[in-house]
């Protein structure tokens, strides 16, 4: 059964901001002074410091009491759309699944939370042995032969492939003549801005006519300039690429180097590798693809994986095992270096395999039949409501997520797919990723409901939009005006683009508030 | 084992058969195979997946993971004295609690109207960050302090249109390693030496390489090593006499005592969340910070997230929004200067719970006591034979190098004696700065009491024998 969405209201507390919270004196924690004998001995030491090294005044930070800080913090999260409130088709390319509570218990433990990253490798060597075992378990998905997980991101893990296809280029002296790297217009942007930050001139395949690069274009961009080829298959459009093998073929005759962004690889988990397509390099998303939840934007990890032969690329440290022990090798001349501090995002890890070991090679197969099944199912309710078009053959069969367009609905009633999104809070569900940039497809929608969700959830998600669509065309003023019952209201966006209004700080924003009230 | 054939997965509700049949029956197809067959069969991989048997039942996963991670010895079990890039800080309970509330920890991307309470939390952290700091334009957290300077230094370079940034001696290796990867296709990067008796920047190396080619000067304060750089105004001041930008490194939670950046001019500020109420996580507790002056010039420069209150159309309605959000590589693509993504904002919240609950009072006591607590193990250790401690001249705030070459012994020799006596000791300098001899960077703060400094003291006495 699914719940009645016309009746959901949103928490909206109106909640001051903390630092208009509390009074003088108010505190939330006292922090521990330092024992008299200590006190005795080195005296007031911050006070002696020379003046101008010392801060003259109290920073202005609020004054609030313990439950007033907490209770404000609580509210503000009511007022997010986390995956653990609700079921988030809406974040397509984003591979919104459930975030198993018992790992987050795991990596909870003092075992991974207290941990120093330049304690002895004696101390660490439980962190070491889950790390090593996940780089076989990735190897054993991607069918490559070594990883990583220092970088933070999918764009991180992009640009830590981009690394690698200039450090192989470096080490063959090339570098200065194969300095273009190709992607497509489909892929995540990071894999045309990575490169590019890397020191890449970047060649941009456009969707041919069935929505995808046709082998031409390719064949066109390729030259003795070519250093590599970053793609993400299936595409953001859910259509997997069938030409990638031969690509991949045409790109390595030429010289380069092939990496495989896997950030929409939840569909395709043990149907097809990196490695099964002749990939040379991948990076799978822990954040998405592997459970690990997306900490509202953050403690991501990218798993990147390589070719035995690229291997000495990979930045540093590598996990080692010599059969008795486990070893950080920091002794790794070729190496890119570091990618981000220390080991990364390592409790991300752990969480990313307990979520294998939970499930198997048979549960693995179902996360990636099950996503591809309720992708499906949902298309087949979506393309059934007025104004949505599935562009492209509609007859070939999308992945784990669709890109549709709302372009008749606007022509019909003149409601945007921005509209579309935003009213889609008033239902209690996440609004929905439009596109990435540039807009190849008129008023996108992209969904990617996963194996987490339920027939009830996507039942409900289907309802919502029907309702908005039949809202729309009964009523498109009062519909663009919306939405009404989510936790904030139709507003103006121009206003964070304004210098003059603008403003990322509340000192910014008292100050510009101020003097526009003096005008 | 349950049968497959009569039960889902529990993370997979479809997986259960009916379930199935039913999605099989609307989308039209008697098997997910019809949909797989856009994939070419030569792309297909036929075999099953070579991975260990799963534990499907809860308490057998929870049994093999703990099975692992509990052979690792944690500072919770262990008294630790590391810092040098991750530092253990007491975490208050309220930050644990936030962090873990299931509507932050599991969201991501939603924009404006599903997740204003999101944005309103990240707001409020770069303002009380800004108050830290003395700046009123504070970026949403980058990926970590490291990424956070090379960000700066290529904004630096784009304002200016110069090719070169020049970069502290005293910062860490790893740091630097970090930076020089991001930054090596678009500039040159020229180290300033320390000074050798206080381990601050030399000003004048500093002047005798900054010119008007220079982009960026980056420093940091207190430094690696851990002194405080008294003289951060002059740094300042030798950058801006040559156009280039001043970039101060700071850690937070020194900024209840410590001159903000803005008091000595610096132009852009980095550093870490993570010392403000995040865990170790073994180096993921991570986040990094940018900021500067609300210029526009400047604000153009900035590459990541930045989120703006507004006013929303009742009266005196807040709301949130992204600002320049074309600036970022989601937008900039084939020619972007520079990329963000999945950064720490998880940690960035908890920043902003943190500052909340110390307040102005608290943020400075804790400062007091952390200098008081690091002050006196300074001198403990520097009283036992032999050792050099603290090694370098003048203030520092919590780390401070001790040095042994005074009994014959390496610092990685002592490190191995402090394990048995389930200590971790400061991390071995000696070959990353080799000019101190046998020398660690201590860490010590607000969560080591006078006993544990004297079981230090006294461990270390008997290594040294």
């Amino acid at each position: 059964m699914t719940r009645d969405i016309a009746k959901y209201r949103a928490a909206k507390w109106n909640e001051p901001l903390i630092m208009e919270q509390g009074s003088p004196g108010e505190r939330g924690v006292i922090p521990i002074e330092a024992e008299d004998e200590i006190q005795r001995k080195v005296g007031d030491v911050a006070g002696s410091l020379p003046k101008k090294a010392r801060r003259a005044d109290l920073p202005k930070l609020p004054e609030v009491s313990q439950m007033q800080v907490l209770r404000h913090y609580v509210r503000l999260s009511q007022m997010t759309l986390g995956m653990d409130v609700t079921p988030d088709a809406s974040s397509g390319t984003c591979t919104m699944k459930y975030s198993p509570k018992v790992n987050e218990e795991l990596a909870r433990m003092h075992h991974i939370r207290e941990l120093h990253p330049l304690q002895d490798e004696e101390t660490l060597q439980g962190l070491l042995e889950l790390m090593y075992r996940f780089n076989r378990i990735m190897c054993a998905i991607s069918g490559l032969d070594e990883f990583s997980f220092q970088p933070g991101s999918g764009a991180q893990g992009i640009y830590t492939n981009a690394c690698i296809i200039r450090g192989y280029h470096e080490s063959k002296g090339q570098i200065k003549q194969r300095n273009e790297v190709i992607s497509t217009a489909f892929s995540h942007p990071a894999d045309e801005a990575t490169p590019h930050v890397a020191g890449f001139k970047v060649i941009t395949l456009m969707p041919g006519e069935r929505g995808y690069p046709e082998l031409e274009s390719l064949k066109a961009a390729l030259s003795s300039r070519t250093a590599g080829f970053m793609v993400t298959n299936p595409e953001d459009t859910g259509l997997f690429n069938p030409h990638m093998g031969e690509m991949v073929r045409l790109v390595k005759q030429a010289g380069g180097l092939c990496a495989y962004d896997q950030a929409n690889a939840n569909g395709i988990l043990g149907i097809s590798r990196a490695a099964d397509v002749g990939f040379d390099m991948c990076q799978f998303n822990l954040h998405k693809t592997f459970s690990a939840p997306h900490g509202a934007v953050g403690l991501g990890c990218a798993a990147v994986g390589v070719r035995k032969d690229l291997a000495r690329f990979l930045p540093k440290p590598v996990v080692t095992f010599d059969g008795k022990k486990y070893h950080l090798d920091y002794d790794r001349p070729e190496s890119i270096g570091k990618i981000r501090s220390f080991m990364g995002n390592v409790q991300t890890v752990l969480k990313s395999y307990a979520w294998v070991m939970a499930l198997g090679a048979d549960g693995i197969r179902s996360v990636a039949e099950t996503a591809v099944l309720n992708n499906n199912y949902l298309a087949s309710k979506v393309t059934k409501i007025k104004g949505v078009e599935l562009p492209w053959d509609p007859k070939v069969r999308r992945l784990e997520q669709i890109r549709y367009s709302w372009a008749k609905l606007l022509h019909d009633t003149g409601v945007t797919t921005t509209d579309m999104s935003h009213n889609l809070v008033a239902y209690g569900l996440q609004q929905y990723m439009q596109s990435h940039e540039p807009r190849l497809v008129d008023e996108p929608m992209t969904l990617e409901p996963s194996e987490s969700l339920s027939l009830d959830d996507l039942d409900e998600y289907a309802a919502a939009l029907k309702t908005m669509s039949d809202q729309a065309y009964k009523d498109p003023e009062t519909f663009k005006g919306g939405p009404y019952n989510g936790a904030v209201n139709n507003h103006d966006d121009a206003q964070f683009n304004d210098p003059k209004r603008w403003a990322m700080t509340y000192r910014a924003y008292q100050r510009k508030r101020d003097a526009a009230a003096k005008k | 084992m349950p049968d497959s054939q009569k039960f889902g997965h529990p993370f997979i509700p479809n997986s259960a058969p009916k379930a199935r049949e039913r999605a099989l029956k609307e989308i039209g197809i008697k098997d997910v195979e019809d949909i797989y067959a856009t994939i070419p069969p030569e792309l297909r991989f036929k075999d099953k997946l070579d991975l260990p048997k799963p534990f499907l039942s809860e308490v057998a996963l929870r049994r093999h993971v703990e099975g692992i991670i509990s052979k690792n010895k944690s500072a919770h079990e262990y008294l630790n004295f590391l810092g040098a890039g991750t530092w253990q800080h007491y975490v208050p309970a309220v930050c644990d609690e936030i962090a873990n509330r299931g509507e932050f920890l599991t969201a991501y991307g939603g924009g404006p109207y599903g997740d204003p309470g999101k944005l309103q939390a990240l707001f409020e952290s770069q303002s009380m960050l800004g108050e830290m700091l003395g700046m009123e334009a504070v970026a949403a957290p980058t990926y970590d302090w490291s990424a956070a300077v090379a960000s700066a230094l290529l904004m630096a370079c784009r304002l200016s249109g110069r090719r070169e940034v020049l970069v502290p001696e005293n910062m860490s290796g790893e740091r630097h390693a970090q930076i020089w990867n991001f930054v090596r296709p678009h500039t040159a990067v020229t180290k300033v030496k320390m000074d050798a008796a206080t381990g601050r920047l030399d000003v004048k190396d500093l002047k005798a390489k900054v010119s008007d080619k220079t982009a960026g000067v980056y420093f940091e304060n207190p430094t690696y090593l851990g002194t405080i750089e008294t003289e951060a105004d002059a740094i300042v001041a030798a950058a801006h006499e040559k156009g280039a930008l001043a970039i101060a490194g700071v850690d937070p939670i020194t900024l209840g005592v410590l001159a903000p950046p803005s008091a000595y001019g610096a132009d852009v500020a980095v550093g870490d969340y993570q010392t403000l109420g995040i865990h170790m996580y073994g180096g993921g507790g991570l986040g990094g910070f940018m900021a500067c002056a609300d210029d526009p010039k400047l604000v153009h420069g900035l590459s990541t997230y930045l989120i703006s209150v507004g006013d929303g159309q009742a009266k005196g309605e807040r709301v949130f929004g992204y600002t320049e959000f074309h600036r970022t590589h989601y937008e900039t693509r084939a020619v972007a200067v520079d990329y963000t993504g999945t950064t720490q904002w998880l940690w960035g919240i908890i920043g902003g719970v943190y500052l909340a609950l110390l307040g102005p009072h608290g943020i400075r006591e804790l400062g007091e006591g952390v200098m008081q607590r690091s002050r006196y193990a300074a001198t403990v250790l520097g009283d036992l034979d032999g050792v050099r401690s603290p090694r370098l001249e003048g203030p520092f705030f919590k780390e401070f190098v001790v040095n042994f070459d005074g009994r014959k012994k390496t610092a990685a020799q002592v490190n191995k004696a402090l394990l048995d006596r389930k200590i971790f000791g400061g991390l071995d300098l000696s070959k990353e700065f080799p000019s101190l001899g046998q020398s660690a960077l201590y860490c010590v703060t607000e969560v080591h009491t006078k006993d544990d400094i004297d079981t230090l003291a006294s461990a270390l006495k008997e290594v040294l024998k």
